[in-house]
């Protein structure tokens, strides 16, 4: 199981390398689209990455509920395995 | 037990002999759509990868274009409309329903009494119909099939819709198949997921097409690997020994993350007719082929790996030998 610590960077990583987001801005506040400028299509290779990295499975609707870095870092805790 | 019935004899195989194509006379660019929609020319070419796109006028309508790629198809490859036996047509933006649109276009290039039938597997529509006609060709129905794929999207695209209207534009690809000792059509794998037939639709008669582009993507750039394998190994081809890949033109975001995860070789040439034609749909695998074997990316025996995939959802792809 990997940590709160341990998602944030993670999840980092994967909008370093699908969104070139900065690590510093990847705060869990920020909005995607407002404010990382991270489009929908991004969106499903940023999910498809998580999945991959946490083995935790984002249906499209549970996709379309993440809005923030925050979001995304709750869901992946609550379904890590 | 009750009696069996025989059968016709067919070919060993079926080969293409030629490709020919159809783009509408008039450009769309960015710039043109921006002015109407709230987008930019950066935006456009930076998310979906397109630079321009064909909208077809009034006297260029999906039979206009089939018999004009079809009239390219047939020189190129030296067959006489005449020996055509049958004529599919993959389309999924034909005016009406009733008739279909193939014996029209076979009527106006003096094709006589063809078998004649359209067939919508939306943007996997020309690899389904090249699949039906080499499979007809096999079992001896036909001998020399015309197989085209021509679609008038802009007659179902609200061009107020920034979803869609950037997108979408128009086009005909077609391709001369026949009866050959060396088979030069491969097996096709094909397949559906009606669960996400709301993903790309028309509700009804008046209305234009709707997309969940987000649902669409994760599919084809999750699902379809698997397929597109398999359909080369049924070839008897390694995935890293061909030449040429040409998926359908959805998203050039959508090619490039194919590239990632398909372990074609390094120089493998890719087509990106998206970046002029837009997405035509079922024209767009026929379109993009054409263009790579007149500007000689795709040579004479080069193997190509078609890959098509849209609303349904449907997929389908097939090994060819290039013409």
């Amino acid at each position: 199981m990997a940590t709160t610590e341990e998602i944030q960077s993670g999840l980092a990583e994967i909008l370093e390398e699908v969104a070139g987001v900065l690590p510093a801005d990847a705060t869990p506040e920020k909005s995607f689209t407002e404010d990382l400028d991270v489009d929908s299509l991004s969106m499903v290779e940023i999910a498809t990455a998580v999945e991959d990295k946490f083995g935790v499975a984002i249906p499209d609707d549970e996709l379309a509920n993440i809005r923030t870095v925050g979001d995304a870092i709750s869901f992946i805790e609550k379904n890590q395995s | 037990m009750s009696r069996g019935l025989s059968l016709r004899k067919g070919a060993a195989g079926a080969r293409i002999l030629g490709f020919g194509d159809y783009r509408p006379r008039r450009i769309v660019t960015n710039d043109e759509i921006s002015q109407r929609v709230d987008t930019t020319d950066e935006w456009i070419r930076t998310r979906v990868g397109i630079s321009e796109r064909r909208f077809a006028g009034d006297d260029e309508s999906v039979v206009d274009m089939s018999v004009a790629a079809a009239g390219k198809a047939l020189a190129t490859s030296g067959v006489l409309a005449q020996d055509i036996d049958t004529v599919i047509v993959a389309t999924c933006s034909a005016p009406a329903p009733i008739p279909g649109l193939a014996p029209e276009v076979a009527h106006r290039l003096a094709i006589s009494a063809p078998g004649a039938f359209d067939l919508n597997a939306a943007c996997a529509g020309f690899c389904y119909g090249l699949s039906a006609a080499a499979d007809a060709i096999r079992s001896g129905s036909a001998r020399y099939a015309l197989v085209i794929g021509a679609e008038k999207l802009t007659d179902w695209t609200d061009q107020d819709d920034r979803g869609t209207c950037i997108i979408f534009g128009d086009g005909a690809g077609a391709a001369v198949v026949a009866a050959s000792d060396t088979p030069g059509v491969g097996p096709v794998v094909w397949g559906s997921d009606g669960e996400k037939s709301r993903a790309i639709s028309v509700a009804g008669r008046s209305s234009f097409m709707t997309m969940d582009g987000r649902a669409v993507y994760r599919w084809a750039t999750t699902q379809l690997a698997d397929s597109a394998h398999r359909a080369c190994e049924l070839a008897g081809v390694d995935i890293g020994e061909i030449d040429v890949f040409v998926p359908h033109q959805a998203n050039l975001r959508i090619v490039d993350s194919m590239l990632r995860t398909m372990k074609f070789k390094d120089d493998v040439a890719v087509a990106r007719d998206i970046v002029y034609s837009g997405n035509t749909s079922s024209a767009s695998i026929p379109l993009a082929l054409t263009a790579m074997i007149e500007r000689g990316e795709a040579k004479t025996g080069d193997t190509a790996l078609l890959l098509g995939f849209g609303a349904g959802l449907t997929y389908a792809g097939q090994v060819i030998i290039c013409p």
